[in-house]
């Protein structure tokens, strides 16, 4: 059998492979991080919960409302998408004139705030979610074996990155964010409502979070825990990828998903660590990020 | 964003993760009151382990024991967030202040923090939630007991078990602190001396992992025919959900979960748990006895959930050291823990939840082990039916042997 660096060859693929899955997961939830701090310059602490949040609010709706999987990847990202509106209307939209700090208290007060409720109404162990059975099985690859749902995973977090990317630079909605953030004032004196614009920003990059939640559901114990869990590597990758940058954050999750899952083969005790370092190294050579601008 | 901005961002990041630490609510001493802290994880993964519900039945045991025997009874608690830095600072901090006895404190780690602070202030500690079999091994102090169950017992019942059952090779995936290592160190032991072959393991970085297909996969590649987890909570969910997702059972490969707690069934669900096998000393199916407990305490806790191993020790540890404290009295018990913990060693246990136990010299408290199986949805009646006992391991064999634990208190 090949080797390479003394792993099996078809290991070392599989390890690839499920690099790239767990990388598509960085990728969402730091592109709406990105796109929040990007258009509305306000680091969203609350992401992690927010993702949890997508995660819960799938499994309530099969417990509650009998709604499945496909209807959860639908509603849930515009219930909890309303939950972060109403949240930016009464409490994040005033701090914008303020230093980033106070929003980043703000948001981190409140995911902890979320995070509590969770785990006094529904404990600490998590809930029971299944793969819907249309996405259950897997494939033999070969060299692994693979599932199918992880394969849906990947392929739906990369058209979200790209629709996500096409909205904001080239669309007209997308142009006017963009141009908000550059000059607010003069786009709202050109009639166009800056305010309800950033609201929308808002709500869409945590209806990402919730959607990533809802891909996670059927992958990991949905509990209160699971979005805290990823939410500091997530700002790990948006440091890396440059704040705000939406290509660099997507590139990044994608990449340091791969970097995470060598580390898992080669020296399984470094592999939460591996993220940092990079970071340090990233921060060193071009304090920047990759794809930021200075 | 300016190059400031970042520097307080990240100053910021970092400060989060030390952020949250609750200081220990405080206790002041009082001659006639019997003051008992409960420290566990009331917000992390061991939450629904021990938790809000450890504590309330801890209480339980204290309003059950009465305050008409001459001295009063509080219980305060305390949240460890499952760092021994923490733990040992809130333990200090209350054995100064006046508490006589620290209960429960699961998260090995934080266990054996715990464990030598007690030592130092003489004081009296009854450990619940920790697993690692340490605690009455290298680590044993004469101011300690370990009460439900440790890493050798769960090796013993459910690594035997699988052995015998054909699961002759092992490969494991353990969390990388005390506790993991010590479950699979009992765990390998036992493969080893019953003709089995250990085939690899991999460690991962605890509490931050929450993908383990990487290390399922490397578990399969190793052609094991037994992946044992060392781990538990969340991480042991995520395994098995895991397992199943990448077809690893189907394809014959056996899962050992070695610590594994009725609330984890309760968060797989039935469909996912089925035929996993596991040991606790405490189900509340179990008999009369456990069912007339468990019935009688339910309602009181949180999500009306069943007393498991952990909350139902909190109860029973807290009842025998009440007892110990009326029998001694109360000046003599706070002038000395081990005076205390020899007088506990000296009385029977005995309670609805566990019925006869033993306290033995080490600390080692000696209570039958149960090896269970999940039933399948079709067997369970309905929430919380979920376990059916497989085989009894009585009270003299459960427990690794006086003369192997390499306890320092043991003059052999």
């Amino acid at each position: 059998m090949d080797e390479i660096f003394g792993i099996p060859a078809p290991l070392l693929f599989g390890q690839l492979l499920l690099g790239l899955i767990n990388g598509a997961f960085y990728a969402l939830l730091s592109l709406g991080l990105a796109v929040i701090f990007g258009m509305l310059n306000v680091i969203n602490f609350a992401h992690g919960a927010q993702f949890m949040m997508g995660a819960f609010a799938a499994w309530m709706l099969l417990e509650y409302a009998g709604l499945n999987y496909w209807w959860a990847l639908l509603l849930a990202p515009l219930l909890v998408g309303a939950f972060g509106v109403i949240l930016e209307r009464t409490m994040i939209a005033r701090l914008y004139k303020l230093d980033h700090l106070y929003g980043l208290l703000l948001t981190f007060g409140l995911g902890l705030i979320i995070e509590g409720v969770f785990r006094n109404q529904y404990g600490s162990s998590g809930l029971p979610y299944r793969i819907p059975p249309q996405l259950s099985g897997a494939w033999d690859l070969g060299f692994m074996f693979m599932p199918v749902y992880r394969g849906w995973v990947v392929a739906v977090a990369a058209v979200m990155c790209l629709a996500t990317w096409l909205v904001i630079e080239k669309t007209k909605i997308g142009s006017y964010l963009r141009a908000s953030t550059e000059n607010a004032a003069l786009v709202q004196a050109f009639g166009i409502n800056v305010p309800r614009l950033m609201t929308l920003t808002y709500g869409a990059g945590v209806a990402l979070a919730a959607f990533a939640g809802v891909l996670a559901a059927p992958i990991y114990s949905v509990n209160p825990q699971m979005g805290s869990n990823l939410i500091i590597i997530v700002f790990a990758v948006v440091v890396i990828g440059g704040m705000g940058s939406i290509l660099g954050s997507v590139i990044t999750g994608f990449g340091l998903g791969i970097i995470e899952g060598l580390t898992k083969v080669f020296y399984p005790e470094a592999s939460s660590t591996v993220i940092f370092v990079v970071m340090a190294i990233v921060l060193l050579a071009r304090p920047a990020g990759l794809f930021g601008r200075a | 964003m300016s190059r400031i901005q970042r520097r307080a961002v990240l100053a910021a990041a970092a400060g989060a993760a030390t952020f949250g630490a609750a200081p220990a609510r405080r206790a002041r001493a009082q001659a006639n009151t019997i003051k008992i802290g409960v420290m566990n994880d009331q917000s992390g993964p061991y939450r629904d382990i021990g938790g809000p519900n450890g504590v309330i039945l801890a209480q339980i045991a204290a309003q059950e024991f009465g305050n008409n025997r001459g001295f009063n009874v509080e219980v305060v608690s305390a949240d460890h967030q499952n760092r021994p830095d923490v733990g040992a600072n809130i333990a200090r901090q209350w054995y100064d202040q006046g508490v006589d006895m620290i209960l429960d404190v699961p998260t090995s780690s934080v266990g054996l923090a715990v464990n030598s602070v007690a030592r130092e202030k003489n004081k009296v500690y009854i450990n619940v939630g920790a697993a690692t079999a340490d605690l009455t091994g290298p680590q044993c102090s004469p101011n300690t007991a370990h009460w439900v169950y440790d890493t050798y017992m769960l090796a013993k019942s459910t690594g035997g078990a699988m052995v015998r059952a054909g699961g002759d090779s092992w490969f494991f995936i353990t969390a990388d602190y005390a506790f993991g290592h010590a479950l699979e160190r009992d765990t390998s032991t036992f493969v080893r001396s019953n003709g089995g072959r250990v085939m690899g393991s991999v460690r991962y970085p605890f509490p931050a992992t929450s993908d383990f297909s990487a290390f399922l996969v490397q578990a399969q590649a190793s052609r094991a025919k037994v992946i044992g987890f060392a781990n538990a909570g969340a991480d042991t969910i995520n395994c098995i959900k895991q397992a199943a997702e990448f077809g690893i059972t189907r394809r014959g490969t056996k899962l050992a979960a070695l610590l594994m707690f009725i609330a984890d069934v309760h968060a797989l669900g039935l469909e996912s748990a089925q035929g996993l096998v596991m040991t606790e000393s405490f189900y509340w199916d179990l008999d009369d006895r456990t069912r007339a407990f468990s019935r009688r305490v339910q309602p009181r806790l949180n999500n009306r959930a069943m007393p498991n191993m952990v909350t139902a020790g909190n109860y029973s540890g807290t009842l025998h050291y009440l007892k110990a404290v009326a029998d001694m009295g109360v000046a003599a018990s706070k002038a000395s823990g081990i005076e205390t913990m020899n007088r506990m060693k000296r009385l029977p246990v005995e309670d609805e939840a566990f019925g006869r136990g033993t306290l033995r010299e080490d600390g080692r408290m000696l209570i039958p082990s149960y090896l269970f199986e999940v039933k399948t949805p079709a067997e369970s009646r309905g929430p919380w039916d979920y376990l059916k006992l497989l085989q009894t391991t009585p009270a003299d064999e459960a427990w690794r042997p006086l003369s192997e634990g390499n306890c320092p208190l043991i003059r052999s």
